[in-house]
C-alpha cells in the first residue's frame, strides 16, 4: 500500500489556508507519535500518585445466581487492606448504564452474567489487594441461566424490538433465496487494558483518570450512581491503548472513585487481560433468518429479514445496535419491499456493547452472503448485480425511507473496486505464504485460491433523535493557537486532524491540543460511530474561523499569520501584542443535521449521515486440512475528503485487519454463560503474518455536513471485509459456510 | 533477594522478596514504564526487552532470575534529542496509533535491525509476528521498517 503524501491540488484548501503547511490534505505526524515511540507516553495504567491504593475486584463465578450470604471479614483481616465495598455501600441510585441505568455499580444479589463484580477492595499493594478478593467468602445458590437468545425472545426477555416496514407486502419476484447465517462474539481486544486512577480531592470530590471514549458521558453516570454533586466529579482524559467500542460502557470507574472517596487516598485500578474480557462489553453474537426475492434481470424486488442479537445481561447500548442491525440489514441497495423484524435479546451471557461497525457489521454479513447467493442464482456476476441495485443519493433508504441527502458514491466505489487489478497467481511454496504458515502443514498443490465481494453502508454519528453535539474551544496564545476539547484520542489520529483543521481556518502553524476534563469544557460526544472527525472537527473549525475574525478585526487586519496581524502586506501587530492586549478565544457547539424517532413501521429521518465501503479478498484455502490464508484486500471507500492521508489509510488497514478477524479467527467461546477463552493465547488475534497486503482507493465526493467535505472513516473498513472474506473462502472450498467466523472444521466438515 | 542488574548501560538494584516478574519489576519499582503490560502470557510482544543480547517477554522472565543481567528497554534506544532509527521510521511512517504496542515493536525492530541491517520483508513479518498491534494492521508499520531496511 502506498500512501499519498501531498495533497490533492484540486481539493487542496483555498486562498490563505493554502499557505499553512500542516494543514488539511496532509500526511501532518501525530504529536504523540514521538513520546510513544520512547515509551513514555503516559496510559492510565501507568500513572502514579502519591499514598496511592490498588483496587482489585471480586466477581460472580456463576452466570446467574443468588448472593445467599458474603463475608467481607477474611478480607478486611488482611494487612494492608483498607476497604472493602459492596453494593450497600454505594450511596446515589448505585446504577449505571449507557443507555438505560440498569446495571448496579457491584452485584445487587443476584448475579446476572459470569465476571459480574461483588465486591471492591483497596490495599496497598496490588498482590494484597488481589488476595484480599480472593478471600472474600461468597455463598451462592445457582439459578437457570438463560443462554439461548431464541428462547430469551420467546419469553420476551428482550431489550429492544425493531420493526420495519415498507413498501407493498404482498410484492413478490421470480427468484427467492432465503438464508440463515451467524456471527460469533468478537471481542475488541484493545491491547491497553482497562484502568482508572482515582484522587480524592478532601473535599468530597473525585478527579478520574480512566479508560474511556466518553468522559462526559462517564461523569454523567458517576455522579448520578454515587449521589454526589456535579462540580464534585471531574474525569479527564488520558491516555488509551485502543478502544474500538470497548471503552464506551464504564466499569472500574465507579469503583475506583468511591473506594478513593472512602478510603481518602488516590486509588488505581488494572484489569488484567483475563478480567478486561470478563470487564468489558463485546460485539454483540447474532443469529439472522434472511429472504430476499428479485426478478430474473436481477432486481431486487422484496428483503425480508429477522436479526436477533444477544445483548446479554444488561442493556449497554443494546437498543442502538439492533437499531442499526435493523436499518442496515438491507445494505447499500434499492428495494421497494422492504419487513425487518429486529431483536436485542436479555439473556444472563456477557454484556454486548459497541464495536467497530455497530449491529452494521452483523447484517453486512446476511446481506452480503445473501447478494452473492442471488447472483449465482441468476448466473450473474456478483458485482454486476450489486451495481444494478445499488442504492445512490437522492434515493430513499429501502428500510427507513429517509431520502439520502448526503453524498452516496455507490457506484463509484464499486467500480473503482473492481478496476483494481487482481493479484498474480503465485507458485511460491514458502511457507509463509501457505495457509498454516510456517507449521508446515500444507503445499502449494493443496492450495485453492478464492475471490469474494462485500459492500456496505454505515450510518455515521448518533441517530434516531440523539442529540447528538460536540464542543471544542479555540484560543490564541502568544505563539499560535490551542484546541481544547474533552474528545477522546484512543490513537485513531483525532489530535492531528483538529490542530490540522484549526491551523487550516486560523492561517497558523503553531496549534496545540489540550485535552480538557469535564469541568472545563462541554461534551464532545463519544469516539465512537466514526463522528469525532465531523462533529469535534466541525466545531473546531467554526471556533477557528471566528478565532481569526476576531483577531483580524481587533486591529483591522486583513492576514493572520504566526508572526501576527498584517494589513495590505505589513505586519501590524505581533501575536505576541496581540495576545498581551488581551484574550481570543472562541466555543463552538456543533450539532450535525437532526434525526429523528421512527414510527411504528420504522419509516423516517433517523440519520444524519452516511458512508459506503468496499472490500474485495484473495485467500487461499486448504480444504483438506481447513486452512486459511488472506492474501489481499482491495478496498474502495467512500471518505468525503482526506483530511490527512496517512491517518485515513491506518484506518482503513486497521479497520480491515478486524473485519478479516472476525471472519475466520476471533471468537470468545462462551458456555453457559462463561466465556471460555478470556486470554490472548486462546482468543486469536491476526498476527503481523496474518495481514495480508491492503490496497485501498478513497473515492472524494465531499459529504453533506463534515469539515471540508470529511466524512468519518473508521468504521466501514470493519464491515464489509468480513463477508468479502467468508465469500473469498466459499469460492475456494463450495461450501456454504453461513457462520464467521470460518473455522477449520467447518471447512473440513467434521 | 538484592538483584542488580544493568539497565539501559546504568546499574539498578531493587529488592524483590514475592515472585514476581521482570516486567512488574521494571514498570512498578524502578519507573520503567515504557514496557507495556497487555497480555501477561507472553502472547503480545508489549513487555519486549533485550535480555543479555536475547530479546524476551519480560512478563515470562521472573525477576529473581535477571541478577547479574544486562538489559535494554526501550527507555536504552535513542537518547533525549535523537530517535533511534526504528522509532524514527515508525513515527514517520504512521506505525503508530494507540501506540501501546509501539514499545514492544520498538524494542523487537531494533533487535532485529542489528542483527539484520536490511531484512527482507517476509523476515520482518515472521521476526515481529510476535507483536500484537490491534490498531494499524502492520501495513504502517512494515512499511516503515522496509524503509529502514531499503537505506544503504
Ligand atoms: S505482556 Fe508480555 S507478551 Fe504480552
Ligand atoms: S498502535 Fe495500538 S496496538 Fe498497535
Amino acid at each position: 500500500m502506498t500512501v499519498p503524501t501531498t495533497p490533492d491540488t484540486q481539493t487542496a484548501p483555498a486562498s490563505a489556508e493554502q499557505r499553512v503547511n500542516a494543514g488539511i490534505g496532509r500526511s501532518v505526524l501525530r504529536p504523540d507519535g514521538i513520546p510513544k515511540v520512547k515509551g513514555n507516553f503516559a496510559y492510565v495504567s501507568d500513572l502514579q500518585a502519591e499514598g496511592m491504593l490498588h483496587g482489585a475486584t471480586a466477581r460472580s463465578p456463576f452466570a446467574h445466581a443468588r448472593l445467599v450470604s458474603i463475608d467481607l471479614t477474611p478480607a478486611l483481616a488482611m494487612n494492608g487492606v483498607k476497604a472493602v465495598i459492596v453494593q450497600d455501600d454505594v450511596p446515589g441510585t448505585a446504577m449505571y448504564g449507557l443507555e438505560h441505568r440498569d446495571q448496579p455499580v457491584l452485584c445487587d444479589g443476584t448475579a446476572r452474567y459470569w465476571g459480574e463484580p461483588v465486591a471492591v477492595v483497596a490495599a496497598e499493594d496490588p498482590e494484597t489487594a488481589k488476595h484480599a478478593a480472593a478471600a472474600i467468602v461468597m455463598e451462592w445458590e445457582e439459578l437457570d441461566t438463560l443462554d439461548d437468545p431464541e428462547e430469551a425472545d420467546a419469553i420476551d426477555s428482550v431489550f429492544r424490538r425493531v420493526k420495519v416496514r415498507r413498501g407493498d407486502q404482498d410484492a413478490h419476484g421470480e427468484v427467492v433465496i432465503e438464508g440463515y447465517y451467524e456471527v460469533g462474539t468478537q471481542d475488541q481486544a484493545p491491547l491497553g487494558p482497562e484502568a482508572g486512577l482515582a484522587l480524592p480531592d478532601g473535599e468530597g470530590g473525585v478527579d478520574l483518570y480512566g479508560t474511556s471514549q466518553w468522559v462526559h458521558a462517564d461523569h454523567e453516570q458517576i455522579v448520578a450512581a454515587l449521589g454526589l454533586q456535579p462540580d464534585q466529579i471531574r474525569c479527564h482524559p488520558a491516555g488509551i491503548g485502543g478502544a474500538f467500542g470497548a471503552r464506551e460502557d464504564m466499569n472500574l470507574h465507579i469503583h475506583c472513585c468511591l473506594l478513593a472517596l472512602v478510603t481518602g487516598r488516590p486509588v488505581k485500578m488494572v484489569y488484567d487481560r483475563a478480567e478486561s474480557f470478563a470487564g468489558h462489553v463485546h460485539r454483540h453474537p447474532a443469529r439472522m433468518w434472511y429472504r430476499h426475492e428479485a426478478n430474473r434481470d436481477g432486481t431486487l424486488v422484496r428483503v425480508q429479514a429477522k436479526l436477533l442479537l444477544d445483548g446479554g445481561a444488561y442493556m449497554s447500548t443494546t437498543g442502538a445496535v439492533i437499531g442499526n442491525a435493523t436499518y442496515f440489514a438491507v445494505g447499500p441497495y434499492k428495494v421497494d419491499s422492504v419487513a425487518i423484524d429486529g431483536v436485542g435479546a436479555k439473556t444472563n451471557n456477557p454484556p454486548c456493547g459497541a464495536m467497530r461497525g455497530f449491529g452494521a457489521v452483523q447484517s453486512c454479513f446476511g446481506h452480503e452472503t445473501q447478494m452473492d447467493r442471488l447472483a449465482a442464482e441468476l448466473a450473474m456476476d456478483p458485482m454486476v448485480l450489486r451495481r444494478l441495485n445499488a442504492l445512490q443519493q437522492g434515493d430513499p433508504m429501502s428500510t427507513t425511507g429517509q431520502i439520502i441527502t448526503d453524498s452516496l458514491p455507490t457506484v463509484d466505489v464499486m467500480d473503482a473496486l473492481v478496476a483494481m487489478p487482481l493479484p498474480d497467481d503465485t507458485d511460491s511454496d514458502n511457507p509463509l505464504h501457505l495457509p498454516g504458515g510456517t507449521g508446515l502443514t500444507t503445499s502449494r498443490s493443496h492450495v485453492r485460491r478464492g475471490v469474494g465481494y462485500g459492500v456496505s453502508i454505515k450510518n455515521i454519528a448518533f441517530s434516531e433523535g440523539f442529540d447528538d453535539y460536540a464542543e471544542a474551544r479555540v484560543v490564541l496564545t502568544s505563539v499560535g493557537a490551542e484546541v481544547h476539547t474533552a474528545a477522546i484520542e484512543v490513537g485513531q489520529g483525532l489530535v492531528t486532524v483538529c490542530a490540522q483543521i484549526a491551523r487550516s481556518a486560523l492561517g497558523l502553524e503553531h496549534v496545540a491540543v489540550v485535552f480538557d476534563d469535564t469541568s472545563s469544557i462541554g461534551s464532545a460526544g463519544s469516539t465512537s460511530a466514526s463522528r469525532q472527525t465531523q462533529l469535534t472537527g466541525n466545531a473546531v473549525l467554526e471556533a477557528a474561523r471566528r478565532v481569526r475574525e476576531m483577531a483580524l478585526e481587533r486591529i483591522g487586519g486583513d492576514d493572520l499569520t504566526d508572526a501576527g496581524v498584517w494589513r495590505n502586506g505589513e505586519l501590524i501587530m505581533s501575536l505576541d501584542a496581540l495576545y498581551d492586549a488581551g484574550p481570543i478565544e472562541f466555543t463552538a457547539r456543533y450539532r450535525h443535521p437532526a434525526t429523528f424517532e421512527a414510527d411504528e413501521n420504522g419509516q423516517g429521518t433517523l440519520h444524519a449521515g452516511f458512508a459506503i465501503a468496499a472490500h474485495r479478498a484473495v485467500v487461499e484455502v486448504d480444504p483438506e486440512l481447513g486452512l486459511i490464508r488472506v492474501v489481499r484486500i482491495d478496498t474502495a471507500q467512500d471518505v468525503g475528503r482526506v483530511l490527512n492521508p496517512q491517518s485515513v489509510i491506518g484506518q482503513i488497514e486497521g479497520g480491515i485487519l478486524q473485519g478479516v478477524g472476525l471472519a475466520y479467527m476471533e471468537e470468545l467461546v462462551i458456555q453457559k454463560g462463561k466465556i471460555l477463552n478470556a486470554s490472548f493465547t486462546d482468543y486469536l488475534l491476526p498476527t503481523f503474518l496474518d495481514a495480508p497486503d491492503v490496497e485501498a482507493i478513497l473515492i472524494e465526493e465531499p459529504g453533506e455536513w463534515g469539515p471540508f467535505g470529511a466524512k468519518g472513516v473508521g468504521e466501514p473498513p470493519t464491515i464489509s471485509s468480513t463477508p468479502a472474506v467468508a465469500a473469498a473462502i466459499r469460492d475456494a472450498v463450495g461450501k456454504p459456510l453461513n457462520r464467521v467466523p470460518i473455522l477449520p472444521e467447518h471447512i473440513v466438515g467434521v | 533477594m538484592i538483584i542488580t542488574m544493568t539497565i539501559n548501560g546504568g546499574q539498578r538494584t531493587v529488592e524483590v522478596n514475592t515472585p514476581t516478574s521482570l516486567l512488574n519489576v521494571l514498570r512498578d519499582r524502578l519507573e520503567l514504564e515504557g514496557s507495556k503490560q497487555a497480555c501477561e502470557q507472553g502472547e503480545c510482544g508489549s513487555c519486549s526487552v533485550v535480555l543479555d543480547g536475547e530479546l524476551v517477554c519480560s512478563c515470562l522472565v521472573m525477576a529473581t532470575d535477571c541478577d547479574g543481567s544486562t538489559l535494554t528497554t526501550v527507555e536504552g534506544l535513542g537518547d533525549e534529542d535523537t530517535l533511534h532509527p526504528v522509532q524514527q521510521a515508525l513515527v514517520q511512517a504512521g506505525g503508530v496509533q494507540c501506540g501501546f504496542c509501539t514499545p514492544g515493536f520498538v524494542v523487537a525492530a531494533a533487535a532485529l535491525f542489528d542483527e539484520h541491517p536490511h531484512p527482507e520483508s517476509d523476515v520482518i513479518k515472521e521476526e515481529l509476528a510476535g507483536n500484537i498491534c490491534r490498531c494499524t494492521g502492520y501495513g504502517a508499520i512494515l512499511r516503515a521498517l522496509e524503509e529502514l531496511a531499503a537505506r544503504p
